[in-house]
């Protein structure tokens, strides 16, 4: 059954855009093709990469023309990971253009840019490695020491969580000066994929669809992109946050239009189930949930996309929000199908795995909804608050 | 996410502003005292209503986006949003007159005669308050098995039986009335939607308090009760559609209230003067709490994008009902819960005149009022979802022959 809802904010091209993507997603990655990439020990479809890169232009969407991307915005890129979401195309754009992309955007000289942000326009995937063994997402947690001095450097260490990192063909690393500490001396650093003394190991993973890797590190080679301000850095997680925001609100569509599907045809006791008020209204609690939650990552994305004075204060609602709703709405979906909702072989087991992964990367809901408590307070109070909920 | 003033809408702001000005004092953003909500004080306050909805009436202000022929200024939407958004500072009375405009108004204006049309303007002016005789103690929720009985005698309909959940009859001048006409024909066929005087011989109202101690709502008892029949609206066993065009209106309304004083940025002030800020825990709910305040902003600018654009509205009404219900349920009872043992008291005694503890006794005005949140979902799980109805039973059948549980 196909749920119609009406779009928003969408304009006749934009929608034409994602309708484009949607075909092009149910065609080149069904779920039969995401299952056998996910057992694959890449967990990337490097074809279907190509192809986004190539036929699409998704992996520079959002990067200006005069750096070799496609020159579109924020939000195209938006409704291009909402199908890559929806799909659960196994493609690093989130890893490479929503959130590698982003931050070397907001670290590098406006004269290197195109160097660093050429080749992922092109299609040549990179990733971004910050988190270390504390699990933190607050680039000022990192301790790993760029040893040197000016823009070759030596790494050592290791990098945790590190998404689609299998498939990079550039690393980008986020360390610091030696003797620095805390948001004083950090770092934007780039390591090629290949180079001497560098290790990616591939991570068993909660989320099936989202590979995650412990890169370690045994004095790498590394070239500087830039000296970076903690609030720069952050600026450029916070894009990040929005992002995939965006991309689980495209989970969150497919998982409605599923549970509605289901409840529709599924019948017991001579009746669709979905005519019983008890699934009735978990699928009426799935319809809002969702509708919410896209409203929340529509705001989020135009507010930065618009440089609006409160985009980082909206991108943390839409990850206090969505993240939790996600799995909720998954967890639902689960449930509406009954005993087969619970087996390996229907899908919905690979949202609920999407949902946990995504709602654990980029900062927690619990982690976004403190800082947000502490920003009011501080904007009532006219006081500074220290990092982001990431 | 309001964008800027038009330099015409800004022009607008100002001369609303400066009407406002003349003849209002600014609102204080704490409360001054605790809510009252005895009989006297909810007397005086309605008196106070019907003031300043002169007042309006004769600035021209009372219904902006009403015709003129109707008492109204022939407005847009967005002045009309730009009139509340200015009033909402201001210390007036919005209330009751406000809902029965609201409601009845608009399905006089679609449904009804020229003669009945007459009513829009005294109502707009104050001078008639209206009210709503819906609901009976066997038609909640199944509004279509109303009992109360309108016989056709001559040129009248005669009334007679029990409404309940009547809001402010005990002041009301006039009312609009859902009434079984004909029994003999299955339920939504025999109905009719009349207009009646409140202030007969055979009406007799009966305060119910609610929980948080107010007389809002009544038992309104009618025994053979007149009204012309050409006061019926749409004609006679047809008043099915009308009573639907309310009931949506209804919804619409009651699912937008704001609240100016009680929000997730108070409740963070005064976690943080309290010292509990410094509680992660009571940061991570508060975090929570705000962030679904602005979703629900979101979600409103959204339907109102909708509206001043002159589109259908690209939201159910019942999805931010439902939201608007829940989460302002729990924020209150956080609230509370934040105050600690202070949080124990009510009225003056309790920090902020008690304006949080009558938030949480208040629940029902929006679990219930306008439609019980399980009807909502039962709409989006049909309307929005296209998911099959329960297997009803009681279509077909006369509705003399069918269930009830009284």
């Amino acid at each position: 059954m196909a749920l119609e809802l009406p779009d928003f904010n969408l304009s006749e091209e934009r929608a034409e855009f994602r309708d484009t993507l949607r075909r092009y997603f149910e065609e080149h990655a069904s779920i039969t093709e995401v299952r056998r990439v996910m057992e694959s020990s890449l967990g990337i479809s490097e074809a279907l990469w190509k192809g986004t890169s190539e036929d699409l232009g998704l992996a520079g969407i959002a990067i200006a023309e005069e750096y070799g991307g496609q020159g579109f915005g924020l939000t195209e890129l938006a409704l291009a990971l909402a199908e890559v979401g929806r799909s659960l195309a196994p493609i690093p754009l989130f890893a490479s253009a929503g959130l590698a992309a982003r931050v070397v955007q907001a670290v590098a000289d406006e004269s290197a840019r195109g160097e660093w942000l050429k080749p992922i326009a092109e299609g040549r995937a990179a990733t971004l490695a910050w988190v270390e063994e504390d699990g933190r997402w607050d680039p000022a947690a990192v301790a790993m020491i760029a040893e040197g001095e000016g823009d070759t450097r030596r790494l050592s260490g290791a990098k945790h969580v590190v998404l689609d990192a299998g498939h990079a063909e550039r690393i980008f690393v986020i360390a610091r000066d030696p003797g620095s500490a805390g948001e004083e001396g950090l770092g934007l650093f780039a390591v090629e994929a290949g180079s001497v003394g560098l290790a990616i190991e591939e991570q068993e993973t909660l989320d099936l669809t989202r590979p995650l890797s412990t890169i370690r590190f045994s004095t790498v080679e590394a070239h500087r992109v830039g000296a970076a301000d903690v609030d720069v850095l952050r600026a450029g997680l916070d894009e990040a946050t929005a992002l995939l925001v965006a991309e689980m609100v495209g989970g969150m569509g497919m998982i409605l239009e599923t549970a509605v599907g289901y409840a529709s045809e599924r019948h017991q006791f001579s009746r669709a189930i979905g005519s019983f008020q008890a699934i009735k209204h978990k699928c009426a609690d799935l319809l809002i949930d969702y509708e919410a939650a896209r409203t929340a990552s529509n705001g989020a994305i135009t507010a930065f996309e618009e440089g609006d004075p409160e985009r980082v204060i909206l991108g943390a609602v839409g990850k206090s929000f969505v993240g939790p709703a996600y799995v909720k709405m998954t967890v639902e979906n689960m449930q509406i199908q009954g005993g087969v909702g619970y087996t390996w072989e229907y899908d919905a087991h690979l949202y609920y795995r999407r949902a946990l992964g995504s709602n654990g990367i980029l900062g927690d809901a619990a982690a976004h909804q403190e800082y947000l408590a502490k920003k009011v307070a501080e904007i009532a109070a006219n006081l500074p608050v220290e990092g982001r909920g990431n | 996410m309001r964008r800027e003033d038009t330099s015409e809408e800004a022009a607008f702001r100002a001369e609303v502003r400066g009407w406002l000005e003349d003849n209002a004092e600014l609102r204080s953003d704490q409360p001054a005292k605790a809510l009252d909500h005895s009989p006297e004080a909810e007397t005086v306050a309605w008196e106070r209503m019907k003031v300043w909805q002169r007042k309006k009436f004769d600035g021209g202000w009372a219904a902006i986006t009403w015709p003129v022929e109707y008492g109204g200024r022939g407005g847009t939407p967005i002045e009309s949003m730009i009139f509340n958004e200015e009033q909402s500072k201001f210390d007036v009375p919005v209330g009751f007159i406000a809902a029965s405009l609201g409601m009845i108004g608009p399905a006089l204006m679609r449904f009804g005669t020229d003669d009945q049309k007459k009513y829009l303007k005294t109502m707009l002016r104050g001078d008639e308050v209206w009210c709503q005789l819906f609901s009976e103690p066997e038609a909640g929720s199944d509004l279509a098995a109303v009992r109360t009985r309108g016989e056709v005698v001559g040129d009248e309909l005669v009334i007679n039986g029990q409404k309940v959940w009547t809001t402010s009859a005990q002041y009301a001048d006039k009312g609009f009335i859902v009434l079984r006409t004909n029994p003999d024909v299955p339920k939504h066929k025999g109905i009719s939607f009349a207009l009646i005087d409140m202030k007969q011989p055979g009406i007799e109202v009966r305060p119910l308090v609610t929980m948080r101690g107010d007389r809002h709502f009544n038992e309104v008892f009618l025994s053979d009760v007149r009204t012309p029949l050409d006061h019926v609206v749409n004609g006679i066993d047809n008043g099915w559609p009308v009573t639907t065009f309310v009931l949506m209106n209804e919804g619409a309304f009651i699912g937008t209230t704001v609240q100016t004083r009680t929000t997730a940025t108070a409740m963070i002030e005064m976690a943080k003067d309290s010292g509990r800020l410094e509680e992660s825990l009571v940061r991570q709910r508060l975090g929570e709490t705000y962030a679904r305040e602005r979703v629900l902003g979101l979600l409103q600018a959204r339907l109102k994008a909708a509206l001043l654009d002159g589109r259908m509205p690209d939201v159910d009404g019942s999805v931010l009902k439902i939201l608007t219900a829940e989460w302002g349920h729990e924020r209150s009872e956080m609230a509370v819960w934040l105050q600690g043992a202070a949080g124990l008291l009510a009225g003056s005694d309790a920090p902020m005149h008690g304006i949080w503890q009558d938030q949480a006794l208040s629940r029902g005005a929006n679990s219930v009022g306008g439609g019980t949140l399980e009807v909502h979902r039962n709409g989006l799980g049909e309307r929005a979802l296209g998911l099959p109805r329960e297997p009803r039973f009681d279509r077909d059948m006369p509705f003399r022959d069918l269930k009830t549980s009284g």
